[in-house]
């Protein structure tokens, strides 16, 4: 569903990602860890058609995408943000956020799809008539999160969507986005810094540090320690408390 | 506990809106002395509220009030903006949760860094230029000279709190308070960068107010914890000891922790209980 080749992106002259390759099945949750500025966020930028690589090929549902997406491709996917002001419309209520995917894919009952969404989320009619900076940081990241799933695209991409969360919001994200997977074949893309959560979700996950993919690994052999790289080996010693 | 660095008693806030005004804080106190105290508990309990008050960050239209708001021998209640102003930055700082949103998106990250401790310490530009550098290189900014010219939206999520977390230390606030301010990091960063507040804590006697949700973290790095629920706070405790904290709420969030060693199909999810929202005797 999700295929890169050897990619690489570039900011101002400087390869920020550099040759990264990796393909992710439909139905599949896959997680990107790694050091802070290795270049994770920008990765899925990338596949959102936010930042062009200067190298290599990004495929999503099998189809090569150009710089210049149609609408149909920007369908493919959808991205939560890393800073949740990212997703939202700073002078824009809730409501109209979630408003506008409904008319935007021309959907049925949007009143009873964002009523639902909210609720999924752990949010209310209170905080749907509020603008973003009246909300707190894990309420605005929830909207975000609510907001994706009404767009309910095929290809999921979350960067550490459950940061700001107290753990059992937390855990109920992470019960629904499991369940959407199992039910709808929905695919994931999920970056985190929190070990357990990628696990949790991920059964397939590579670890990165300045731009590159050093280790590709499976959740069953991160939680045994049986990993390769000595920045794997560091990371997951750090990640014990 | 040492001496009180800052006191808080009774703390309200109210914000208003259409629907109705919502009390975000219903009642709580503290007392910070030179130590780690964590704030840990639900999204939306009021813990962000709790730090803007303290640091006179709330929009106009909130209410506030308390019995007693103290920072040393400052009152804080009444004081107005001129007068936080100067507070701000040398006494006190704030870490706050969005760090990339609260810098301002027109000026370099080095130079807003430099600007902080050329206000506060008035030692000239090329020391607050050097400052800044040698801040950034501490928080373990891979680029420190790249970073120092870069502007907000070129960093990543955890520079972003790492350069906000280096202009709060630069002029040596007594109390620092800090709203997640290492969600956005790696576990590896996350460490150094805690040594280094730490480090602020031993050596200079900072008081620290940590907000936040890793509950690994609070239990391994703070002294003290303080659990909030609806704008209150429902349980406090040595952070040694927060595995074997009483109230249903705290033990509910300790259950529903992922955990590498034990996966589980589905995580436990809280069932909230009215009974909560009541006053904790
Ligand atoms: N718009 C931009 N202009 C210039 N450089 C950028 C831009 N966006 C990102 N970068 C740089 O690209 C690198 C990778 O950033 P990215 O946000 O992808 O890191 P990350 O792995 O998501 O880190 P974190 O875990 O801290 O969020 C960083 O060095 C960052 O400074
Ligand atoms: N400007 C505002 N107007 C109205 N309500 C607000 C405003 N700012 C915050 N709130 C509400 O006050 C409550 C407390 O918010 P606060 O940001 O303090 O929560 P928090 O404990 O920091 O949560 P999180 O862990 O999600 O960051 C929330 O229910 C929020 O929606
Ligand atoms: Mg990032
Ligand atoms: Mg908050």
């Amino acid at each position: 569903m999700i295929e890169l080749h050897d990619v690489s992106i570039a900011y101002g002259g400087r390869d920020v990602v550099r040759g990264v390759s990796l393909s992710v099945a439909a139905g599949e949750a896959f997680g990107l860890v790694g050091e802070s500025g290795s270049g994770k966020s920008t990765i899925l930028r990338a596949i959102a058609g936010l930042a062009p690589p200067r190298a290599g090929h990004i495929r999503l549902a099998g189809q090569e995408m150009p710089r210049r997406r149609t609408r149909a491709q920007r369908m493919l996917a959808q991205m939560v943000f890393q800073d949740p002001y990212g997703s939202l419309h700073p002078a824009q209520l809730v409501d109209q956020s979630l408003q506008d995917p409904v008319a935007i894919q021309r959907l049925d009952d949007g009143e009873g799809r964002i009523a639902r969404a909210l609720a999924e989320v752990g949010l209310g009619p209170a905080q749907r008539f509020r603008f973003p900076h009246q909300l707190s940081g894990g309420q605005r990241q929830r909207v975000a999160i609510a907001r994706a799933l009404i767009l309910a695209p095929p290809v999921l991409l979350l960067d550490e969507p459950t940061s700001a969360l107290d753990v059992s919001v937390q855990a109920a994200i992470l019960n629904l986005l499991d369940r959407l997977r199992r039910e709808r074949g929905l695919t994931l893309l999920l970056v985190s810094h929190d070990l357990a959560v990628v696990a949790h979700l991920c059964a397939r996950i590579a670890v990165m540090t300045e731009g590159e993919i050093v280790e590709t690994t499976t959740a069953a052999h991160l939680a045994a320690g049986e990993v390769t790289h000595p920045y794997t080996r560091a990371l997951l010693e750090a990640n014990r408390f | 506990m040492s001496e009180i660095l800052l006191e808080v008693a009774d703390l309200r806030v109210t914000y208003p809106g259409e629907g109705g005004d919502f009390a975000a804080l219903r009642g709580i106190g503290f007392a910070l002395g030179r130590e780690r105290l964590g704030i840990v508990g639900e999204s939306g309990s009021g813990k962000s509220t709790a730090g803007r008050a303290i640091m006179g960050l709330l929009p106009p239209s909130a209410r506030v009030g308390a019995e007693v708001l103290r920072l040393g021998e400052t009152d804080l209640r009444g004081l107005d903006e001129a007068g936080f102003r100067r507070l701000r930055g040398r006494r006190i700082g704030m870490v706050l949760q969005d760090p990339k949103y609260a810098l301002n998106p027109l000026l370099r990250v080095g130079e807003q860094i430099a600007e902080t401790h050329r206000t506060h310490l008035r030692q000239g530009r090329r020391a607050a230029r050097q400052a800044a550098l040698a801040m950034l290189e501490s928080v373990h900014i891979r680029d420190p000279a790249r970073v120092y010219r870069a502007f907000p939206h070129e960093l990543s999520g955890g520079m972003g709190q790492r350069v906000m977390i280096a202009m709060m230390l630069i002029a040596g606030p007594e109390v620092l308070i800090a709203d997640e301010p290492t969600s956005a990091l790696d576990a590896s960063v996350q460490r150094q960068v805690l040594a280094i507040l730490d480090e602020q804590v031993r050596a200079r006697g900072m008081g620290l107010l940590l907000i936040s949700h890793n509950l690994h973290l609070v239990r391994a790095f703070c002294d003290r914890v303080l659990v909030m629920y609806a704008g209150r706070v429902v349980e406090s405790c040595r952070a040694s000891e927060l595995a074997a904290a009483r109230h249903p709420y705290t033990r509910g969030l300790l259950a529903a922790l992922p955990d590498l060693a034990h996966r589980r199909a589905r995580l436990p999810v809280l069932a909230r209980d009215p009974d909560w929202l009541e006053p904790v005797r």
